[in-house]
């Protein structure tokens, strides 16, 4: 039956304040992970610290075999959800530059509006520092306009492109975080520590 | 359990525990509005804000901007932007509980207050543009993207991180 809202089984007026409510948990359980501090989300990159890694790849994890799942008992059309479009250039020059943003700034956006939740000047300074960024993006929009909008296949999934059995890419999919978290254990061991 | 807390501000959750509540929220958020979550999305609506009010008539001819103006409506009003307030009160309620919440600079006793927030803006400008560019950031694209097997989503979120860890070792001083 699910996805709810669109299906018309909750009015579509509750929709703002359901979107208020998932914010806050979805803040608070960010927070409570050590979300709010840059120097703990940099670890992941330096091996001081992992909390990035294992937050990001449980929550992938368990999300995509909760959805799957529910799709399977009936609870869930998957046909139905909002699946993220595949601009190929798009999607890969975006992550190689937010990556160096990550790097260089210690946030990503989703975390930052958490550490400025609790008061850190760094992150009111980050998320001014993404407006700019968005200034610059929409200022000269017409020069990144072809890879903005080029490149496109559509709302497409691995299973449209590779043809694979979503099931085995799930089940492959969480053995590889798995073994990640040990890597990232035995790594953590080697690194000299870092106090923050 | 609260007083240990308040004994040690940087005690956190278990990372396998915070990423199971974060992936059953992510379930949920599917569940009920079929879409996942986001974080970005808000800062661009209040970006197109601000230039509509400074400049309407340069907001509306710019193409980027223009996709993002609902007549008698402000681009503030969607769930994104309800969405990004929520996770402002979470994060401000966690923080509360753990005694988290003080005004001050995080970097490292290294670097100088002033270089940990030039880096800060520095990442921040770089990390609203790819986010625009990529259509979302590590919230909207990666991990939402993941939950649901885009392949735009696995992209944005194998070169986020495989840039982030090729640019380590040049910014290796502001951290380590």
């Amino acid at each position: 039956m699910g996805p709810l809202i669109p299906g018309g089984y909750i009015p579509m007026e509750w929709d703002s304040i359901i979107a208020i409510f998932i914010g806050i948990a979805f803040g608070f359980v960010l927070e409570a992970s050590g979300f709010s501090s840059s120097r703990k989300l940099a670890g992941v990159f330096y091996g001081y610290d992992f909390a990035v890694l294992k937050v990001f790849f449980t929550a992938a994890a368990v999300s995509v075999i909760g959805i799957y799942y529910m799709d399977y008992l009936g609870y869930l059309d998957i046909s139905k959800l909002y699946v993220h479009p595949t601009y190929l250039w798009g999607a890969i020059i975006g992550g190689v530059i937010m990556g160096a943003g990550f790097v260089t700034g210690g946030f990503c956006p989703g975390t930052s509006l958490c550490a400025v939740a609790i008061g850190k000047l760094d992150a009111w300074v980050y998320v001014i520092g993404i407006m700019i960024g968005v200034f610059i993006f929409s200022e000269l929009f017409n020069l990144f306009e072809p890879i903005y909008d080029g490149y496109n296949f559509g709302n497409i999934t691995l299973i449209d492109s590779f043809g694979w059995n979503p099931y085995w890419v799930i089940f492959v999919f969480a053995i590889i975080a798995v073994v990640a978290f040990g890597i990232a254990d035995m790594v953590r061991k080697r690194v000299k520590s870092v106090f923050y | 359990m609260n007083t240990k807390h308040k004994a040690n501000p940087h005690l956190y959750w278990n990372p396998y525990f915070g990423g199971f509540l974060l992936g059953i929220i992510i379930i949920f958020t599917f569940y009920l509005t079929g879409r996942g979550l986001g974080a970005s999305g808000a800062m661009k609506s209040s970006v197109v804000t601000v230039v509509e009010n400074v400049a309407p008539k340069h907001a509306e001819s710019n193409s980027y901007y223009s996709q993002f103006i609902k007549e008698g409506d402000s681009p503030m009003n969607t769930w994104l932007v309800f969405e990004a307030l929520g996770i402002l009160i979470g994060a401000f309620i966690s923080g509360s509980i753990s005694g988290r919440i003080k005004w001050r600079v995080q970097h490292s006793p290294k670097i100088t207050t002033k270089r940990r927030l030039i880096f800060a803006l520095i990442g921040g400008i770089l990390f609203g543009l790819g986010a625009q560019i990529a259509r979302g950031c590590t919230s909207g694209a990666a991990l939402s993207g993941m939950a649901v097997l885009s392949t735009g989503g696995f992209l944005t979120m194998l070169a986020i991180f495989g840039s982030a860890y090729a640019f380590a070792y040049f910014f290796r001083k502001n951290w380590i």
